[in-house]
This record gives C-alpha cells, structure tokens and sequence, in this order.
C-alpha cells in the first residue's frame, strides 16, 4: 500500500485548474448529451462510426491505447531504464501495427469478423470460445484495476484523500462517465483525448528539459548519475534483468517484439474496432498504419519525462540510489508534473491525465460487459431470452464489474512498476490467444478440441514459467519474466495445437470461408479500388515510410 | 458520388438527406474550440499571474504564455483545416451502422 506517498505527492491545484478540468468533462458530457438526443445527422456521422476519415480512425486508434498503462507505466519505466523503454514503441507496437494494417487487416474487414470470442466460436466451436471468453473477462477486470487505481491515485495527489476513499470515489467518477453516455462517442472522445494529452504532455517536456539544461544537460545529468545504461536502448540487460546481451535482445526481438507485441496489436478488438468504422478496406488497412506515425513519436513526451524525472526530482533520485522515500516510480510523471508545472498547465495535464485513465477503464468495462452479458450469459446461461433481458444483465455486470475493479485495483497497487504487472497479464491472456488466432487463420487442419487445448495449456505454461520465476528457479524478474512467459506460452500453444490436431478431426472445408485465409475469396480479401488511390492513401507505401522512419529511429537511439 | 438518399431511412434520424458538411459537429471543431479556449486560459495566466514562483517552476520560461501562444495557433489551424476541407455526410450513410453502434465499441 502507497499511503505514505500522499504528504509528498500532492498536487496544488488551484480554481483555475479545476476549471480547465471541468471544461474538458463539460464537452465530453455535451457530446454524450447530443449523442443520446440525435440531435445532428452529423454527429450521427461521427458516432455510427460509417465512413470516417483514416486520419480520424487512425488517432482513436492511438488514444485507445494511449491511457493510463502508456503514460504511467512507460514514463515509470523511463525513470527506472532509461532508453531502453523505447523498445516498447519502435520494437513492441509500430512493427506489429504495420502487420495488422498490412496482413492481417483485409482479413478482418472482408471476412467481418466482429470480435475475438465471435472468431474462436465460429471458427473452433464452444469450447475455444468459453475458454476464451473467460479469460477475455478476467482480464479485462484485472486491467480495469490498473486504470481505477491510477485514477485513484491522481485523486489522492489533488484532494490528499485516503487510498481506499479515493479508489470509491474514482469508481463512481468511472460509473457516471459510462451511463451519462461518454462512451456512446468513443471514437470522438478519443480523438480529442488524444490531443488533451498532447497539450499536456509536450509542454511538460519541453519545461523539464529546460530545467535539467537542455538534451546535453540531461545526458550530463544521467552519466553523473551512475546510470550511463540508461542512455542505451541494447542490449537492455536492465530491462529484462537477463545479464548475457544475447539473450537478452532475443527476449526483447521474440518475447516482446514479436509474441507480445503481435499479440496485443491483432487480437485487441478495442483497438481493431477502430479500424472496422471506416469506409473502405483502403482505409480500415491505413487506420493502424497512419496511427504509427504518431505512436513512434509517442515515447518523447512519455518516456522522455520519465527519464527527467529521475534526475529532477529528489524523491525519484533517492528511489534510483536505492532508498527508500515513498514513492515508487509509477509516481514519476505526477511527481514531475507537482514540480515544473505552473498553475494553469497543472489544470491541462489533470485533464489529459484523468481523461484518458478513465475513458480506458470505461473501454474495459463495456468490454466486459459485452462478453458477459453476449458470450457468457446469452451462450450458456440463459439462452433466448428478449433484448432488454440482457441489457439490464449488462448493466448489473457493469456495476458489479466496477466493484470488483476496486479489488483488483489493490493487487495492482502492490507493484512498484505497473509495466511489470501488465506484461505479465499480457503473458497469460494474449501470447496464447496469438498463438492460436494466427495458426487457426493459417492453418486449415487445425481442429476445434486443439483450439481449446492450446489456449489452456498456453496459459499454463506462461502461469507455470511467472510461479518458477516469482519463487527464484529461474534467475528473472519483473518484464524479462514476462518476454520468457509469453513466449513459452506461444511455443506450448503451437505444438500442443498442432499435436491435438494430428489426432483430432478437423471441422469441414466448407465451414471454414471467410475464417481461415486459404478459404477466403481472394475478392474478399482486395480493395478493387486500392490502385487509384494517391501514395498518401495507399497502406503499403505508407507502411513502407513508417517502417523506413522506425528502422531510422531504432539506429539513432541504439 | 450523387446518393439521392432517404429512401433506405428508417426515420430516426433528423430528415435533413443529401449532402452537406458536418459543420459544428465536426470533431475538428470540438477539438479546435477546446484547446482553443486552454490557450485563451493559458495566455491570460501568463500575462496576470507570471511571478518568481512560476518562474522557479519552469526554469525562467513563461511557460503559460508559450504554450497557450501554441494551442491557439494550433486551434486556428484547426479552424482552417476545418474549411479547407469539411468531411461531406451524406444523408442515408450516416445511419446505416453494420456494427450495432456502441454496444460493440469495446469488443
């Protein structure tokens, strides 16, 4: 528990801020408001999600991803490794985001897939789809934790509140933003979001290295430091706790550039949503490649603080030397934030900060609730019951997930780097889901009991090397653990599939058009337009200027 | 590109039909008005309450003023991007939605 970081961490905010703060939950209720009205066809536009423009999609793309994990999580990690963390963008997500707009996109849209449990029910039968709908359930509860309880914490820094009055209070803040209809316009808040936390960011930036004497004084101020690792991003020996750099840049290359990352990116049907609500398969491919552009520069306003951070403010220095003051290095960015930022600005940053970790946990809830009340509830429960039979099941299971949220908000409050607790859900819940989503989209012959049987025995053995690694068998800790788990949980997915399936009977050719590629109709598959398109609409020209910019960037701050 | 529309609408949207800009509802707008009026905010800040504490803060910089200064040259960018090039609705797409609306917008 993090109650002694409540005297040192704390926000003075005065009336003009919170009136900043205000005026962005004010547009964002408005919004909600007109939405549930229908008082525009326009805004009907916006909302329904029908051909919108690539740009927009490809921004609440981004800012889906762009919550609490992101800006907490990556600013901590910068503080405690400095460059390394790059890797989580240029390795961990462009790359993979390239892929889904590339290969995996015209999948989606042509064969109309509209969510992962709907993918495993159709293409492996009900037992893939249970095992994957719980899981999917399970961890959407765990994440929404992790949102609650950074919201909870930017509430302990502004009113000094006890944790567990502040966890109640940010629920119920959560609560109210879903049923006043702030997610009814998630593409649009998300849009808007997106630059909130850009207004933010970018001057707290630019005011920290301003303080610390610029890029050269930064440099100067880590090597003083002791922390000349920092300023590497290979072989990131830090970061993954594995000493040989070989291995160690195999973790980063395979654990978390290709299992974790690829996982994440083409599973992820919050984000891959975003890309559906365009209006052609031409633009649905450049959604997630336009959204590389501004992902690859992410890390500069994130990652960049962190790394001042650690050298401006005192308590996160003393943390770097090994004492001990109060904090822990999610606290970071608010503790950078209480020290460069004048009033005024505070009130901009308050806004992007709590703007994004609440649309996020509210992103988590409806997703549950979906699953629950369409997969669980309707599949094996109750069948054949009326519409308004399972929206009152949803909201009963939006509430009861927000409730239960508080609880997982606390086993998140347990970890000194909130990365090392994602990473190691990701572990459990997508390197196995990738696993069997990609060997059944390619590989025809695979059969419904191997669909089942691998996401089991995939999260095991990724639960199975965390426990070995949690009690000291293996020499690893914190995200190493999670890049060797993952990519266990791929390895055992993938040979327990195709073992299972050497043995088992697979489902029928015909049952398989528009879930396995083979089988899919070329046409399907093609934008019959895509040759007129200029250079700056075509995907795979721009995915060509992302990767090049990537590679380009990997090289510059090896 | 004509679609004569509204002979597929279902009726609960407003009967307006054809084709016209998004106008106010443009999310450009939204966007442009809200940190628009963070710049105004911000700039007047810098002018009114710019002392030695702020100053100790940001390391000498005015730092209200510079970046309310940005977000209104910013908005103003917006605005014209806003009519340079307005996003065109046309009347029967916008209600047509084959993903059931938001009740999949976590999935």
């Amino acid at each position: 528990m993090v109650l002694a970081a409540e005297e040192s961490l704390r926000l003075d905010a005065n009336l003009v801020d919170y009136a900043l703060v205000a005026a962005y939950f004010a547009v964002v209720l408005l919004i909600g408001f007109a939405a549930r009205s229908r008082v525009s066809d326009s805004l009907d536009f916006f909302l329904s999600g029908r051909s919108l423009p690539a740009w927009v999609t490809g921004l609440a793309f981004i800012s889906a991803n762009l919550g609490a994990v992101e800006i907490i999580g990556m600013s901590a990690n910068g503080a405690q490794f400095g460059m390394a963390t790059f890797h989580y963008f240029w390795i961990g997500a462009v790359p993979a985001m390239l892929f889904l707009g590339v290969v995996m996109m015209p999948f989606y849209y042509g064969s109309k897939v509209r969510s992962v449990p709907e993918f495993m029910r159709r293409r492996f039968g009900t037992g893939a789809h249970l095992v994957n709908a719980l899981s999917f359930a399970l961890a959407q509860v765990l994440i929404a934790g992790i949102n609650l309880y950074l919201l909870a914490t930017v509430v302990n820094a502004l009113l000094g509140w006890p944790q567990w009055i502040s966890l109640i209070v940010a629920a119920a803040v959560v609560l109210s933003y879903i049923t006043l209809g702030g997610l009814s316009a998630a593409i649009y808040n998300e849009v808007l979001q997106f630059f909130v936390i850009v207004a933010a960011l970018l001057p707290l930036t630019l005011i920290g290295l301003n303080r610390v004497g610029g890029v050269g004084g930064l440099i100067d101020s880590i090597r003083d430091g002791g922390n000349e690792n920092d300023l590497s991003s290979w072989p990131a020996s830090d970061l993954t706790s594995i000493d040989n750099p070989v291995l160690s840049v195999i973790g980063i290359v395979f654990g978390l550039g290709f299992v974790l990352s690829f996982g994440y990116w083409t599973t992820n049907f919050v984000e891959v949503q975003r890309a559906m609500a365009t209006k052609s398969m031409s633009a649905a491919r450049s959604t997630p490649i336009i959204g590389s552009f501004p992902k690859m520069f992410i890390p500069f306003i994130v990652i960049v603080p962190g790394m001042i951070a650690a050298v401006l403010v005192n308590e996160v220095q003393e943390l770097k030397a090994g004492g001990d003051p109060g904090v822990t290095y999610n606290d970071s960015i608010l503790l950078l934030i209480r020290d460069v930022l004048p009033n005024g600005l505070l009130g901009v940053a308050i806004a992007g900060l709590l703007a994004s970790f609440m649309a996020g946990m509210a992103a988590n809830i409806s997703a549950f609730n979906t699953v629950f009340s369409y997969d669980l509830w309707q599949q094996y429960v109750k069948k054949d019951r009326p519409d308004e039979y399972y929206l009152k099941v949803g909201r009963l299971a939006t509430v009861g997930a927000t409730v239960t949220a508080i609880f997982t908000a606390l086993i998140a409050a347990g970890f000194d780097n909130l990365m090392d607790y994602l990473q190691t859900l990701f572990g459990f819940f997508n390197a196995p889901l990738f696993a069997t989503f990609i060997l059944g989209m390619f590989w025809k012959r695979m059969t419904p009991t191997a669909g089942w049987a691998g996401l089991v025995s995939g999260t095991l053995a990724a639960v199975l090397v965390w426990s070995l690694s949690e009690v000291g068998v293996i020499g690893l800790e914190g995200q190493g653990a999670s890049f060797v788990a993952a990519g266990a949980a791929f390895v055992v997915d993938i040979a327990v599939s195709v073992a299972v399936s050497m043995v088992t009977a697979p489902k029928p050719v015909s049952e398989l058009a528009g879930l396995v590629y083979s089988e899919t109709p070329k046409e399907v598959r093609t934008d019959p337009d895509a040759h007129e398109l200029p250079w700056y609409q075509s995907p795979t020209k721009l995915a060509g200027i992302s990767l090049v910019l990537v590679i380009a960037l990997n090289l510059i701050f090896r | 590109m004509s679609t004569p529309s509204n002979g597929q609408d279902p009726g609960e949207a407003p009967a307006t039909g054809g084709r016209h800009t998004a106008g106010a509802y443009d999310v450009r707008v939204v966007i442009a008005a809200l940190i628009g009026l963070y710049g105004v905010v911000l700039v007047v800040l810098g002018i009114v309450d710019y002392g030695a504490a702020e100053a100790a803060k940001t390391g000498g910089v005015n730092a209200n003023l510079w970046a309310g200064i940005g977000m209104l040259v910013f908005a103003l960018v917006f605005v014209a991007w806003t009519r340079l090039r307005p996003v065109v609705v046309e009347g029967g797409e916008a209600v047509e939605d084959p993903t059931g609306g938001a009740d999949t917008a976590g999935r």
